[in-house]
């Protein structure tokens, strides 16, 4: 099995790298077809976050796949790849399974044990099974790697203190403002991340949360959650009247342009008699214009400088990571187990087994009614024989010659699931023996 | 003119030798350990040196009190009436009110910048002539203590206004930067920064206007004119307009945050500028020598 990863993540390269390399979520189809069709890989997926973009493939030559993929990056997003390569890493076989699994565990996040990534994973993976780019390795695959997250999740600690973003922006917000109290914030788009920030900022003492999203109904929805009478939801053309009202501002919508622009914050700041304006940008492609950070007493922190914040907490969850990072290990090794099952020498190997030992185990019963002589076993062995080997001749004929094609490892997989290979073959004969008794 | 009281005269091989001024010395080696272990503070951020500095510094701070008080009693007057008393004063009431700060408002770190400041005065002082010099009669009257305490706890509170500038600018450059490294972790929080500049301008102002008028009227008293448009006069015009201006800005324009803090830090380096100057030139040798 040829497993590739190529892409680039928040500690490979800067944002402005990483928004241009994003892949909108209501697209993936024309990219994901385009990877089967034009570029010749057999399966692929597609993870685009803001920290990270990883295109997952299983190709019949990895070299050859991974020069694919950096040619697909580029010639997609028209960047010269002399530019991205430096940003670019690659992973191949066992390493790709491992990176997989640490992605979507978590492990390899910004804020490291971070719970919003697992979710993104499975989006990645919905999209590829929508766009039929997903085939038997990248389903086996997928499910193992949520359930190694789940795993890590419960198994390990890594989770529990989850200080994602939205804590940085927190501490950040207290070196700007001192005490939360009765400051007011404003989030753009009601994303699950930015849920998270208005609610620690709310347990700060922040006196209010005006939500401003695309649907209206989400951002009631969400002012719902908070209760107290401490949120409020707007419609979003409205947020520019609000802005000069809000303190802390964080965006997080999908819009491909900037939402706040110098001039809007410096005719705020100017309303606001010059108190500063903390703006968070955890969208990529960033909705906040960086200039706005030009303007005086406003401060805009995109999703790499948060990761600055970050970094401090880090070290007290590595010794949980060392916990994780055996998981993983561990569940490389039986997804591995799998992998090598859909070589296709084992796999004929175990059918003509499994059928030979239901042969043999009719034969015993039948014999044990009929009271042949020495001759007629024989015969009665040799056509038992003749009969398997003859059924199994085509299937085995054409797994032969398939396993080497595009859709082989489908081939394998299927006949191993058809013929419960996977178990052991006495559990398989037990069942049939059950299902007579 | 009264002489020095002889008790709180030793002698020192041949020399007499000022209980005060010894006091001072042992001051100013005090507040230099205070700006070490503050120093070693900045860069290694560890709690205890901080609490340490604190504590050497307000043992220094004690020294310099009782030397203080032991001039007072030897000169038998405000101990303001040389270019040496006047700085030494200078230092003990800025760090007194870094003291009152730190009681109320707990910015412990402020007192990294008020201890190098307290004493570079007291090194600049122990150049000046310390012997204890008359006080012409006329000038002699209880408007010197009032109006000279005014003068100096307004700019005491100036000198506090600039140290929190200097803070404000270093926190505000981290963040605009958005490199969070050394100080920033330290420091406190832009608001809270802003906010204690502003009371320290609140204090000030009305101190200074205060002794600007007190001058006033103690010049009457002495010279027989309430302006005289003496240097010393001019440049605590221009200081108060200059922190008018700034009051004015804050209220109105919203000039806050590093706007606030260049301009106080700007006004106040008018203000210790020309209290030195004028008197260095004046030689600080009389009575009116002194105040700003």
């Amino acid at each position: 099995m040829n497993l590739i990863i190529v892409g680039l993540n928040h500690k490979t390269s800067p944002v402005e790298i990483r928004e241009k390399l994003s892949f909108p979520a209501d697209a993936m189809g024309d990219p994901l077809g385009r990877l089967i069709g034009h570029y010749g890989l057999n399966e692929a997926v597609i993870l685009s976050t803001c920290n990270r973009v990883e295109v997952l493939a299983i190709t019949s030559d990895m070299e050859k796949g991974v020069w694919q993929i950096k040619r697909f990056l580029s010639e997609f997003h028209d960047i010269p790849l002399e530019r991205l390569d430096e940003h670019l890493y690659s992973h191949r076989g066992e390493e790709a399974v491992k990176h997989l699994f640490r992605v979507a565990s978590g492990l390899d996040s910004m804020v490291m044990g971070e719970p919003q990534i697992l979710g993104q994973v499975k989006d990645s993976y919905g999209f590829a099974v929508q766009h039929d780019a997903a085939g038997v390795i990248v389903n086996k695959l997928y499910h193992k790697a949520f359930q190694v997250a789940k795993r890590i999740r419960t198994e390990t600690r890594i989770g529990e203190s989850a200080v994602s973003i939205s804590f940085a922006a927190v501490e950040l917000a207290r070196k700007i403002f001192g005490d939360l109290t009765g400051k007011a914030a404003m989030l753009l788009g009601a994303g699950e991340m930015a849920e998270l920030a208005a609610r620690h900022l709310l347990s700060n003492g922040v006196r209010e949360v005006i939500v401003a999203n695309r649907t209206y109904e989400k951002a009631i929805d969400l002012v719902k959650g908070f209760g107290g009478g401490c949120g409020k939801a707007i419609m979003f053309r409205e947020f520019p009247h609000y802005l000069k009202g809000a303190d802390i501002v964080i965006a997080s919508t999908g819009s491909a342009s900037f939402l706040i622009k110098p001039d809007q914050v410096h005719d705020c700041m100017r309303e606001r008699k010059q108190r500063p304006m903390f703006f968070i940008d955890i969208s990529v492609p960033r909705n906040i214009d960086p200039l706005v950070n030009n303007v005086n007493n406003a401060y805009v922190y995109d999703v790499d400088d948060l990761q600055g914040v970050v970094e401090a907490n880090l070290k007290e969850r590595s010794k949980e990571a060392e916990a994780a990072e055996g998981i993983i290990v561990e569940e490389i090794e039986r997804f591995y187990r799998w992998i090598k099952s859909l070589d296709v020498v084992p796999t004929i190997i175990a059918l003509r087994q499994q059928c030979d030992s239901i042969r043999k185990s009719e034969m015993e019963k039948a014999i044990q009614v009929l009271n042949l002589s020495e001759k007629d076993r024989k015969t009665l062995d040799a056509m038992t024989s003749a009969i398997v080997n003859k059924i199994l001749h085509n299937p085995v004929t054409h797994l032969k010659r398939e396993s080497n094609k595009i859709e082989g490892d489908l081939y394998i997989d299927t006949i191993r699931r058809l013929f419960d290979l996977d178990n052991s073959n006495n559990n398989a004969l037990k069942k049939a023996r059950g299902e007579e008794e | 003119m009264r002489l020095a009281s002889s008790h709180n005269r030793v002698c020192w091989g041949d020399y007499p030798v000022d209980m005060s001024d010894i006091l001072l010395y042992i001051t100013s080696i005090v507040y230099l350990g205070a700006t070490v272990v503050y120093s070693f503070y900045l860069f290694l951020r560890k709690d205890g040196l901080l609490k340490a500095a604190g504590r050497i510094f307000m043992a220094g701070f004690a020294s310099h009190t009782i030397s203080i008080i032991l001039r007072w009693m030897e000169a038998g007057r405000t101990p303001v009436a040389s270019f040496h008393e006047s700085l030494s004063f200078f230092s003990w009431i800025t760090v007194a009110l870094y003291m009152y700060v730190l009681f109320k408002h707990r910015q412990r770190i402020l007192g990294a910048f008020v201890a190098p400041f307290a004493l570079v005065l007291l090194i600049m002082a122990s150049f000046m002539p310390g012997r204890i010099i008359p006080l012409s009669p006329v000038l002699a009257s209880y408007w010197l203590p009032v109006h000279v305490t005014l003068a100096f706890l307004g700019n005491a509170f100036f000198a506090l206004a600039f140290f929190l500038g200097i803070m404000y600018v270093i926190q505000e450059r981290y963040l605009k930067k958005r490199k969070l490294k050394g100080l920033f972790f330290i420091l406190p929080s832009l608001e809270s920064i802003d906010e204690l500049n502003y009371k320290c301008l609140q204090y000030g102002f009305p101190l200074l206007t205060l002794a600007i008028i007190t001058g006033a009227i103690w010049s009457q008293h002495a010279l027989g004119s309430y302006w005289m448009w003496r240097p010393r006069q001019i440049w605590s015009l221009i200081t108060w307009f200059l922190y008018a201006a700034q009051l004015h800005g804050r209220l109105t324009a919203g000039w806050r945050g590093r706007k606030a803090a260049i301009f106080s830090g700007t006004a106040f380096i008018v203000l210790l500028g020309s209290f030195i100057i004028i008197n260095l030139i004046s030689g600080g040798s009389h009575g009116l020598a002194f105040n700003g």
